[in-house]
């Protein structure tokens, strides 16, 4: 399953440390962050809780970028 | 600006001027040994505007190394600033200018790139301004505001001039222009009367219409182009995963060269006996770290991409993705279908050979004969009929030819005057008309009544016309080129295209005459739709691994063969969903001119994308070596690092103006 999320992100350097973050969550199989668009799109896996899922992305993105917010 | 924006200008504007009076008193009470205060009352002074411009950065650098995240530019930059601050400590020169400064330079530099990418992210939503906010749904004679989601097929809405059509639909009452720029790049408007089919997006200019909708909100015309445009920038070019890929090595490289810049010269000069000053070579160390931000490049090249799809929605051409762009820079070959692309795929009243009547005269008769027909061929003889194409003897050619193609109905076919018409299976017509017999069909029906006819050495399809038992004549029938065809055929070898090829179904000699006459390199004729995907993959084979194949249709038909090209390009596309979703650029409107004008706004934008890189990377490794021989201070590094990105950023946004390309 494919989803939308709206960002805030400041810095282009920053957007590609969130896609890398979202990426190595549990139950996300792909996910790309667009900083122009301020779009993140999450491919997850098969059968995973999707709102779970997204605040452990969420949490790891925090983690790497304090200053950015995605709108779940 | 926004209000974070805002809140940094204020707080650059503040630390700026704090240390413009701190410098000012320092002159007048700092200096000597018998100085009115003393050093660590400067110290103290100088952290104000230091913390005020940097503390956002130091705290996020503290945050980062919580959460082992070393290589964060806001790190390197607390880094750096504060060990030139330590630097000044231990040497005792009082010099903390250049700390603050580079934390100044640095956030400035981080605002302006903040306001241009908020901007420009703005100016291409402006442009693809198409979203309709509401359509005016008709309910028991009156009119109601209503969101256009909520307006099912087959609801009549009104559209009043100056409004967008909200909806795809046909209009049943009401005679208008509209304005398809947002759509198709084209600035002529477009007439729409009665009948018409109008597609949601277009602005009406001129009259009232109402309309009757054909189609849901979300499966019009404007909502399949804005998913499109909205999910394009998702599919990265081969340039942007470099970027990113670069951009997670360069930082750490940058450290590790600082850190051993730091330690191994002095050691170095420990071992030979020499002085190591320790602090020099910090001081250069340090230097590295304010180069080590990799976000010129990080920031430039995505930017370039949305600007240049935005820029080619703006002219009609929808890419799909900006590796599809990246793509498309690097056509070499643009194989096409012939009908439909480089022909109108209507046939047409082409020429009249051989009368014994006036041109128009025996287009009249054999109008009248066909009238009851509604035979493709039929319908266009009665169009040339009934739109009043002048037909008469081209001085040139001693043919036949169209003198004036007509547009107004001057004609009309009056059906009292035939009558006794029988259709002779796939050969003709018979019928009288005027109280002469009229024989209107292929050679076989004038053999069939034994006519002796002249054959016509032209390429279409031949109506020959017998008026009572006599020859009178025939009617070449084509498909008709698009008049901007060889122009566009001109514009993709001007552009440098090395080789187009036409792939069609149609016999051989009608498509190397149309061939011939656009200028086309190579013709494959007698195709039919899998022989197409054949046909392309001997291309794909023939071609070098760096060319890229092109291939354009009207996405009729030719789907699979728009997938198995390298690069699918789809034109004439409003109203075609099957065609929009298995290319990847899709052209608006059918002229063929676009395919050349794609091309163009690909290469512009990549050049873009090559001068960024070249230039960012260029400077970068220029100050890091400069600095690393001490020439480059750090004033000049954070100076190189913030012009490169504002000057990344300029170009960047160049990639928006596709208009003159």
């Amino acid at each position: 399953m494919k989803k939308s999320y709206k960002i805030e992100v400041d810095c282009a350097n920053c957007a590609n440390k969130m896609e890398e973050a979202a990426k190595k969550t549990a139950g996300v199989k792909n996910a790309v962050v667009n900083f122009m668009a301020l779009k993140m799109d999450v491919e997850f896996e098969d059968g995973a809780d999707v709102k779970a899922v997204m605040k452990d992305v969420l949490k790891n993105c925090k983690k790497v970028e304090d200053d950015c917010e995605i709108f779940l | 600006m926004n209000r974070k924006q805002k809140k940094m200008l204020i707080r650059i504007l503040i630390a700026a001027a704090l240390m413009v009076v701190i410098r000012v008193l320092y002159a007048f009470l700092g200096e000597g040994e018998d100085a009115a205060i003393k050093e660590p009352f400067w110290f103290l002074m100088y952290m104000v505007p230091y913390l005020t411009v940097g503390c956002d950065i130091l705290r996020k650098a503290l945050k980062g190394i919580k959460n082992r995240q070393v290589f964060d530019e806001n790190f390197l930059m607390a880094v750096a600033t504060v060990g030139v601050i330590a630097l000044a400590l231990i040497k005792k020169n009082g010099d903390y200018t250049d700390g603050i400064a580079v934390m100044l330079f640095y956030q400035v530099g981080e605002l302006f790139q903040s306001y241009a990418v908020g901007k420009s992210r703005r100016s291409i939503s402006a442009l693809m301004d198409i979203r309709p906010d509401y359509a005016n749904l008709e309910k028991d004679g009156e009119t109601e505001k209503v969101d256009p989601d909520e307006v099912e097929p087959g609801s009549i809405i009104v559209v009043k001039p100056g409004e967008k059509v909200p909806i795809d639909g046909v209009i049943i009452e009401g005679k208008t222009t509209l304005n398809t720029s947002a759509l198709t790049g084209e600035s002529v408007p477009r007439e729409a009367d009665v009948n018409d089919e109008i597609i949601s997006g277009c602005i009406n200019l001129t009259g009232v219409i109402r309309v009757r909708t054909t189609k849901a909100f979300g499966e019009s015309t404007v909502s399949k182009i804005l998913e499109l445009v909205e999910s394009s920038s998702s599919r990265k070019s081969r340039s942007e995963n470099f970027i990113s890929r670069f951009a997670k090595y360069y930082t750490p490289i940058v450290c590790f060269s600082a850190l051993a810049l730091a330690l191994l010269p002095p050691v170095a000069l420990l071992i030979l006996g020499k002085a190591p000053k320790w602090g020099m070579w910090v001081y250069r160390a340090l230097t590295f770290l304010v180069i080590s931000c990799p976000c010129a490049l990080v920031i430039s090249i995505p930017l370039t991409f949305f600007a240049g799809i935005g820029g080619a929605s703006r002219a009609g051409v929808l890419v799909k993705g900006s590796n599809y762009l990246e793509q498309l820079a690097k056509t070499g070959i643009v194989a096409m279908d012939k009908t439909g692309t480089m022909t109108k795929g209507v046939f047409e009243v082409y020429g009249i050979h051989h009368n014994t009547l006036d041109g128009s005269k025996l287009l009249e008769i054999a109008a009248h004969a066909e009238c009851f027909s509604t035979h493709p061929i039929a319908l266009s003889i009665q169009k040339a009929y009934v739109t009043g194409q002048m037909w008469g003897v081209d001085e040139a050619t001693g043919e036949t030819a169209l003198l004036n193609s007509g547009s107004e109905n001057v004609h009309s076919i009056n059906r009292e005057r035939v009558g006794n018409v029988e259709e002779i299976g796939g050969n003709g017509i018979s019928a009288m008309v005027d109280g002469c017999q009229v024989l209107a069909g292929n050679a076989r029906l004038m053999e069939r009544y034994g006519v002796e006819y002249i054959p016509c050495h032209h390429v279409g399809t031949i109506v020959h016309v017998a008026i009572d038992g006599a020859y009178a004549g025939h009617i070449l029938i084509s498909d008709v080129v698009k008049p901007t065809a060889s122009q566009a055929i001109r514009e993709m070898h001007e552009a440098g295209i090395r080789k187009t090829v036409v792939l069609t179904g149609d016999a051989k000699a009608v498509a190397e005459a149309v061939a011939k006459d656009l200028g086309v390199d190579e013709v494959r004729a007698e195709l039919l739709p899998a022989d197409k995907v054949t046909a392309v993959e001997e291309l794909l084979a023939g071609k070098s691994a760096k060319e890229v194949l092109a291939f354009v249709g009207d996405g009729i038909n030719d789907a699979p063969v728009l997938s198995r090209a390298d690069i699918g390009i789809a034109m004439g596309a409003l109203g075609s969903d099957a065609a929009i979703e298995a290319a990847d650029v899709v052209l608006m409107d059918d002229d063929p001119v676009k395919i050349a004008k794609a091309i163009r706004i690909a290469r512009k934008c990549m050049r873009i994308v090559k001068e960024n890189i070249i230039f960012a990377l260029g400077v970068k490794v220029l100050c890091l070596v400069l600095g690393a021989f001490g020439i480059a201070n750090m004033l000049m590094a954070i100076f190189a690092d913030v012009g490169v990105m504002v000057l990344a950023v300029l170009n960047a946004i160049r990639a928006l103006y596709a208009d003159s390309v």
